[in-house]
């Protein structure tokens, strides 16, 4: 760590594993509701669980963005951040509104649009911190005495996804104008500006880790990123197949989507070859296996379950099935979920001065985390592709076949608590770092 | 070999074109295509409140609607068309959770105007052009139409 208010980041990743924990519970809830067992129903019925469990996702990634910001920009930019106690106001402003948000859930104060479940009076204080964090990385940038290429994608990256939140705040009373503006905020941040994040993160962390030379590094980053929005901007039409918009939705969607998986090939093939051609001589292998981690495992789980399908014609049987949890199960943890653990794993020696990271519990963290979450990802595609030939070709019913698809449930609870486990030891690591301290500034 | 100014030419060169091209099929979409394909001539101030009510009680939270939303529920979209009236106004007014075969819906105990309001939703929402979307199953149903 180089800089004093580097250590801000620490809090905004502390945040981020408390709502991470928080999230497992409610995915486990809803994972026993599945098998039958929903004696929770009175009190946590499932579109609680639900809402609660994909809004945890969503702002524990976001703090780990915003924590990755506030570690990486001073460096980057070679300046402290402008002002460290509007960052320390920004994540408390941020944390009640995310528990004002789901105590909400539990008493029917919501709206229910997927993914964008909040509403819309407590949206507005999510546009002020939103812009507040904005704020302070634009004028940091502005002030320091650099502008890297990995700065800006991820600040680019930062101010779009803020601006793409306003759309989703507009009321319609057409629900296909509903869904067709509330993709413009959930698919264009996720297959869109959050990968300028997830690619700034990880060229930060490869420039670190390998130690090849930044230019070749920040190169490659425009062509993913380039990649990323040809194919993923158009690529919206695969939400526009089946929803009430025109049928040329079908062949620009198709052929689009077709092209996403070559962005995160891309991805992939980038942090191997860096990794190969680097030195391999830093000490810190964890932060290491986290960021290959999340450039394969976002191919596996963005790129290619996605693929799976986005085709027009398979996506008239899975629309709307266990199939889709299939692939955002695994996307979003090898996207978003990684890629913070990642910068977590390689920030936390640095903020603190404590090297930990060739400790027993850290791999099996990784590994148990990643098992199990591909275990969960079988799970959920056994049980959604069973579902699309039974309801969807065989025109069973809805609940007859429901209840022939518990069992991998089960077997989805199995790994989820081998998921559980490497999270807890993953939490666990953190928390022996300790807090950070200014004791572990390097200076030049 | 590509040299970095290259690449973010390809990067912002793309990113614009793509970007621009999406918001001119998204404008026609709009503008033309969306009006006809949901009959939003049909679109009265009834229907209007079924769909907030819709949102304020998080249905997509179990249901899916257009295909979207949770996987706990059935798929509404052609509800009103696969169940009729009775059997839809029978599940939202109930006082005891709906379970007709084990899963529990919260039971919303809707007065029977907001079950109106909801029901029109359904049966506006079910006219909507999907471009083919639900398939009709290859097979014989085993759905026990009480209509």
């Amino acid at each position: 760590m180089k800089f004093k208010s580097q250590k801000v980041a620490y809090w905004f990743f502390a945040l981020s594993m408390l709502l991470l924990t928080l999230q497992l519970v409610y995915g486990f809830i809803m994972g026993f509701a599945h098998m039958g067992y929903d004696g929770l129903h009175d009190f946590i019925p499932f579109n609680t669980a639900r809402a609660v469990h994909t809004n945890l996702l969503v702002v524990w990634l976001l703090s780990g963005f915003m924590g990755a910001a506030y570690y990486i920009i001073p460096e980057e930019s070679e300046h402290e951040l402008v002002n460290v106690k509007l960052a320390y106001i920004q994540l408390i402003t941020l944390a009640i509104v995310g528990v004002i948000a789901i105590i909400g859930y539990h008493f029917n104060y919501w709206e229910g649009r997927k993914f964008l479940e909040i509403p819309r009076p407590l949206d507005w204080l999510v546009v002020a911190n939103v812009l507040t964090f904005l704020g302070l990385i634009l004028a940091t940038l502005y002030k320091g005495k650099k502008r890297t290429t990995t700065a800006l994608v991820m600040t680019m990256g930062l101010v779009f996804a803020a601006l793409l939140y306003l759309p989703g705040m507009i009321w319609f009373d057409n629900q296909t104008m509903d869904s067709f503006f509330r993709w413009w905020v959930v698919h264009l941040w996720v297959e869109g500006v959050w990968e300028l994040i997830m690619g700034g993160i990880l060229a930060y962390l490869l420039i670190k880790i390998t130690g090849v030379d930044r230019e070749v590094i920040e190169k490659w980053l425009y062509v993913i990123v380039g990649l990323t929005f040809i194919s993923g901007i158009l690529g919206t039409g695969h939400h526009y197949y089946y929803i009430g918009a025109p049928r040329y939705w079908l062949m620009i969607g198709g052929i689009f989507s077709a092209l996403e998986p070559l962005a995160f090939l891309g991805m992939a093939l980038f942090a191997l070859a860096m990794y190969r051609k680097g030195e391999k001589n830093h000490p810190n292998k964890l932060a290491l296996n986290w960021t290959l981690g999340t450039a394969i495992v976002s191919f596996v789980g963005a790129g290619l379950l996605g693929l799976a399908h986005t085709l027009p014609q398979v996506n008239l049987y899975t629309h709307g099935t266990l199939v889709t949890a299939m692939h955002g199960h695994l996307a979003f943890w090898g996207a978003y979920g990684m890629i913070v653990l990642a910068i977590i794993s390689y920030s936390m020696p640095n903020m603190t001065g404590r090297n930990l990271y060739n400790t027993v519990n850290g791999s099996l963290a990784f590994w148990l985390s990643n098992i199990g979450m591909i275990g969960m990802t079988v799970a959920f595609g056994v049980a959604g592709v069973a579902q699309v030939y039974l309801e969807r070709i065989m025109g069973v019913e809805f609940g007859d076949v429901q209840k022939e698809i518990q069992i991998h449930f089960g077997i989805l609870i199995i790994c989820a608590t081998m998921f559980s486990v490497g999270i807890g030891l993953f939490i666990y690591e953190f928390l022996r770092y300790g807090q950070p301290s200014d004791e572990a500034i390097i200076y030049e | 070999m590509l040299s970095k100014s290259q690449a973010r030419a390809f990067f912002l060169g793309g990113t614009i074109l793509t970007f621009a091209v999406f918001l001119g099929l998204s404008w026609h979409t709009l503008s033309t295509e969306v009006p006809k394909k949901t009959n939003e001539h049909n679109l009265t101030q009834q229907v209007i409140n079924g769909k907030r009510l819709w949102e304020a009680n998080n249905c997509m939270g179990c249901h899916t609607i257009l295909g979207e939303g949770a996987y706990y529920a059935p798929e509404l979209t052609k509800a009103f068309e696969r169940r009729g009236e009775t059997y839809i106004k029978a599940a939202l007014m109930s006082k005891e959770p709906w379970s007709p075969r084990g899963r529990k819906m919260v039971a919303y105990a809707f007065s029977e105007q907001d079950a109106n309001d909801l029901t029109a939703f359904l049966k506006w929402i079910g006219e909507t052009d999907l471009n083919g979307f639900p398939a009709k199953p290859k097979y014989k149903s085993t759905v026990n139409p009480s209509k």
